[in-house]
């Protein structure tokens, strides 16, 4: 069966189903975006939790580790309560649609990338500190010198924050409902396959999925192997 | 307010009063006080954990100290006094970038650029051929004249050097030396610490002579290497250990 699934994987890929790049593209589309949308909100914040002391740090970054392990189910529930026509967002209209999914994954990711952002730039801090402050750096100043000084360690972050993306389906498939050519993505229809039976192209599907993983992983890797040469991690 | 115009040479007297430092129960400068002069290189001895390397950073503003307590030219220490002083630290803190890119940090903080500027700064430390090289691949002495010439970007009053010279080669100790007083010759004020009593008779005007958190003596440089008025001084030249 194995065999027969990396065969059905190159004709899906090779034959340029219709179909299947529908679902990858859409895929890649709410994962991207809800990854970009994750960083923007989650590096500055993880980098201010890192730089400053104020009174609740600590526990504002316990809730944030703590929420990396959020079950995606149970965030799928809840924003699906909250979204839905009879929910306090229901108004927004956007249960079912790919917005709905962008959101979960970015209550999913978020606490991922502030935390290891937090963990990354604490360590950066405790070099940088004494220069920045004897140089009188702007706080913000000192927020994108270090988000710029920790690229290629942020880049283990972001990968982190993609991994959760891509391969989530818990959350997705409750608020997207994992509508044919609206909201089907990868992981959502390799569930579905699976439930009927169809397991040589939930393989195929899921052959492609892990591809995709490790075309980015090795993308990430070799630049962070370059980074580190430099000394530059 | 700071007055802009009159900043460059402002800086000095530096009065310190009455300067005490706390770690947790531990005194780490006791009522210190002491007065700085114009142009001058003002050399911080004393042994291990007297309270040098605190002394500069409690100059620096590194370390928070009640402003009253430093007096800069009778202005009590500000962010626009800060940006005229410049520190050099014992370990060398140098960014995850480039030489250039490390000394172009310092002018875009000051939203100057200048790549000539930039140049002619590695230049005379020795650095321009390295300027593409990452910082933190470069030798410790490469390192410290990096720190030194990025702390002469800002062109700052006054120069302060926690042990510039430690464990360097002597192509570095002469140089980092020469450029100290032909900064100092250019109107600069310079305090530094070092356990290198060559070092301190070659360079400094004046000494400052600090143990177990208090300053014992503040004396002209060849005074205190002829004379020294206290015994702790004294056993401290002769190599003597400090109890």
């Amino acid at each position: 069966m194995i065999l027969e699934s990396f065969s059905h994987a190159f004709d899906l890929v090779l034959t340029f189903d219709k179909d299947f790049f529908e679902i990858l593209l859409l895929s890649m589309k709410v994962s991207c975006l809800s990854l970009l949308l994750s960083c923007l909100v989650g590096l500055p914040m993880g980098t201010y939790l890192a730089i400053k002391n104020f009174l609740g740090r600590d526990t504002v970054l316990i809730i944030f580790n703590a929420m990396m392990g959020l079950p995606p189910v149970v965030v799928g529930l809840i924003l699906y309560l909250l979204i839905s026509r009879s929910g306090p967002f229901g108004w927004l209209g956007v249960l079912y649609t790919p917005t709905a999914m962008i959101i979960a994954q970015m209550i999913l990711i978020i606490p991922i990338i502030v935390s290891l952002t937090a963990q990354i730039i604490e360590e950066i801090n405790e070099e940088y500190k004494d220069l920045f402050k004897s140089l009188v750096i702007s706080s913000h100043k000192a927020l994108i010198a270090y988000l710029y000084d920790a690229r290629y360690s942020i880049l283990t972050v972001i990968l982190a924050g993609f991994g959760r993306a891509i391969s989530e389906v818990g959350a997705v498939i409750i608020v997207g409902g994992n509508i044919d050519h609206l909201t089907r993505v990868m992981t959502t229809t390799i569930a579905l396959e699976t439930s009927k039976g169809n397991l040589s192209l939930a393989l195929a599907l899921g052959i492609i999925l892990l591809l995709i993983a490790l075309i980015i992983n090795l993308i990430l890797i070799s630049l962070k192997t370059r980074a580190k040469k430099r000394m530059y991690v | 307010m700071f007055d802009n115009q009159k900043k460059s040479k402002s800086l000095t007297p530096i009065v310190v009063s009455n300067l005490s430092l706390l770690l947790g129960k531990t005194k780490i400068l006791d009522k210190i006080k002491c007065k700085i002069h114009n142009e001058t290189i003002v050399a911080v001895l004393g042994p291990n954990g007297a309270g040098k390397s605190m002394f500069l950073k409690t100059i620096n503003g590194l370390i928070g100290v009640e402003s009253r307590k430093i007096n800069f030219n009778s202005i009590e220490i500000n962010d626009y006094i800060r940006k005229e002083i410049a520190m050099v630290f014992q370990k060398p803190i140098l960014l995850r970038r480039s030489v250039f890119e490390n000394m172009q940090f310092v002018l875009e903080n000051k939203n100057k650029l200048s790549n000539l500027e930039i140049m002619k700064f590695l230049q005379r430390v020795n650095l321009d051929t390295f300027k593409d090289k990452p910082a933190r691949l470069l030798s410790g002495g490469e390192q410290q004249r990096l720190s030194l010439a990025r702390a002469l970007l800002i062109n700052p009053s006054l120069l302060l050097l926690d042990e510039p010279t430690a464990n360097l080669d002597p192509y570095s100790l002469n140089l980092i030396e020469e450029i100290i007083l032909d900064e100092n010759k250019k109107g600069k004020t310079i305090i530094l610490t070092t356990h290198d009593m060559g070092q301190a008779k070659r360079l400094a005007k004046e000494i400052l002579f600090f143990n177990k958190g208090k300053l014992l003596e503040q004396t002209k440089a060849i005074n205190f290497f002829k004379k020294p008025k206290t015994k702790e001084a004294q056993s401290y030249i002769n190599g003597k250990i400090l109890l």
